[in-house]
């Protein structure tokens, strides 16, 4: 009896894995493998040519006390978030909320808001490289009606990351939007009805149910948008390549120049580390600080 | 009383329409913007006030862009290398689903909580080991390159989990009594009742592999294999006598076949984030 359960274990278990390995070979090869070879190689020096060296911590210790520019993109990434995230987050609500009323045309409202998002971000970029163009483009000419002198929107330190984060902002908010819209429309009626009941109007009902039964939504959005966000490489790369002055290179345009531009695969590693558990934690403390304001 | 409860009901509607038509100009022009440019001759580019009418419409930068400029090349990749990617990602991550929601076996949920985990991991994370496995491999410039790693999805393989779990299993209950094997139950009741979660992954991956640029960056540097965005992005190089309306035209040919299957499949797009709330 007991060894026919045993035989029969054994036979689940490699019906089981027979499953899973297709996918589960390439998951080991290609992202198991490479995480634990990532942690290691960013304790090493290490060129591509010359076989690794091991230095300890010597990657982050450079990069926190050596390397002013780490802080420059580091700050940069702070910068394209605090822009970005609010500005997207804001639009995202706003587009719900008009989509959710019921009325004709809606649909069509819905899929240009959303269309941004499914469209090559390198399109995107083009696009809005030439609508930020100084002499010809139609951001500028628009503005010359107003008389505003023409602005150097991507060549100026003071303009180059709104730019960018206009684009971020641009194409993000309808994917929000349909976060957003999910959860108006799992708030239930009665909650408004009882609203009005009490005698509450259009701001009341906003205030005192939207809200207070969207913050689960929000806190997903937000945790998901800083996620994205501390992530920003390919607007960067197509609209200022991190000019004028660096000031608009973000930490992974900064991990791409030092992997493959200088091929210090150890510094990239270590770069990337540090991405990680900036993202991590933010999440993390997300988390710890939901019951503060989210309700469920 | 009545005449202005009506009143006040028609202006609301008319602020919602002004202010969801503000928006639509803001998300949308760019896109108008984008063909008009497109069939503009080079003189027409450079004029104030600008041209919102091309006039003559010059169709033959989309010729120019699709022949001189390579992008069918670029177009060929594109569809290629998306096509296996989609193919192999619903391939490895439907199998390995099916065995995380209905085979039991020992280390099963540890083997799954490791999958999770890795989702959480950013990709530049993994970025550099990877390319140097492609090195070793001798992959750098292949189809390979472009394909076999971005075919392990992780979330893919959670997402269809998901999906397979809200599946009754005394379905597979009566299955397996009428003598079916473990792979003819994925076959037959599984997949076929799966076909919304399959398709949702379709087009997240057709999304997410038709736009992905980072990392064919990294691996290709050889005209031949560059896929849409990367044709893109070194058409346009760096250089200041851009030809604009060449490279527009060949961002209308990058985003057009998403277009086709955003309209296609848009109400799979919506149910699909609104369900994982996770961009492919």
């Amino acid at each position: 009896m007991k060894k026919t359960n045993n035989s029969r274990e054994r036979r689940n278990l490699l019906t089981g894995l027979a499953f899973i390995a297709p996918n589960f070979i390439g998951f080991l090869i290609f992202s198991l493998i490479p995480v634990g070879a990532s942690l290691v190689l960013s304790f090493s020096n290490w060129d591509l040519i010359s076989p690794p060296e091991f230095i300890g911590i010597g990657n982050y210790k450079e990069l926190f006390t050596a390397d002013p520019l780490f802080w420059k993109v580091l700050w940069n990434t702070v910068r394209y978030c605090l822009i970005a995230i609010p500005g997207m987050m804001i639009l995202a609500l706003l587009l719900a909320l008009l989509v959710n009323q019921r009325l004709r045309g809606r649909m069509i409202y819905r899929f240009i808001y959303f269309l941004p998002v499914v469209t090559s971000s390198i399109a995107v970029s083009i696009v809005w490289t030439w609508m930020f163009n100084t002499d010809f483009g139609l951001i500028n000419q628009f503005l010359s009606i107003f008389n505003v002198p023409s602005i150097n929107w991507l060549a100026d330190e003071r303009t180059a990351m709104v730019a960018i984060a206009t684009v971020g902002i641009w194409s993000s908010a309808g994917y929000n939007m349909v976060l957003f819209l999910a959860g108006l429309q799992a708030i239930p009626r009665q909650l408004y009805e009882a609203c009005e009941i009490d005698g509450g109007g259009t701001i009341r009902k906003f205030t005192s149910v939207t809200i207070p039964m969207l913050t689960p939504t929000t806190f997903f959005v937000l945790v998901m948008s800083i996620i994205n966000s501390f992530q920003v490489f390919d607007y960067v790369y197509m609209m200022t390549g991190g000019a004028p002055n660096n000031t608009t290179k973000s930490i992974v345009s900064y991990i791409y120049d030092n992997g493959f531009q200088f091929f210090k695969m150890g510094n990239a590693s270590a770069l990337s580390w540090i991405l990680f558990l900036i993202v991590f934690s933010l999440t993390y403390v997300q988390f710890k600080m939901q019951d503060k304001w989210v309700e469920y | 009383m009545l005449d202005n409860n009506i009143a006040l009901r028609m202006t609301r509607k008319a602020l919602i329409y002004i202010f969801m038509t503000i928006f639509a100009i803001f998300l949308g022009f760019p896109f108008l913007w984008m063909v008009i440019t497109s069939l503009k001759t080079s003189g027409q580019i450079f004029i104030y006030p600008p041209v919102f009418i091309p006039d003559p419409v010059q169709l033959s930068n989309y010729t120019d862009a699709w022949v001189k400029a390579s992008f069918s090349k670029y177009f060929f990749n594109s569809v290629f290398v998306t096509v296996l990617t989609v193919a192999g990602q619903i391939t490895t991550s439907s199998l390995a689903a099916y065995s995380f929601s209905r085979l039991h076996y020992k280390g099963r949920d540890k083997i799954f909580l490791t999958y999770l985990a890795t989702m959480m991991i950013p990709f530049p994370v993994v970025m550099v080991p990877n390319f140097v496995i492609m090195r070793v491999f001798h992959w750098l410039n292949s189809y390979q390159a472009l394909i076999v790693p971005s075919i392990f999805t992780a979330y893919g393989t959670f997402m269809l989990r998901q999906f397979f779990m809200s599946i009754p299993s005394e379905l597979d209950e009566a299955a397996t009594i009428d003598g079916s094997s473990k792979f003819g139950i994925f076959c037959r009741i599984i997949m076929p009742l799966s076909k919304p979660g399959i398709i949702t992954l379709c087009v997240f991956s057709f999304i997410g592999s038709w736009n992905s640029f980072l990392w064919p960056l990294l691996v290709t540097n050889k005209q031949d294999m560059f896929t849409l965005p990367l044709g893109l992005a070194i058409f346009r190089g760096f250089e200041y006598n851009i030809q604009y309306n060449l490279l527009l035209a060949g961002t209308v040919i990058c985003i057009l076949p998403i277009l086709v299957i955003y309209l296609l499949a848009q109400k799979f797009f919506v149910e699909g984030i609104a369900l994982s709330g996770i961009k492919g």
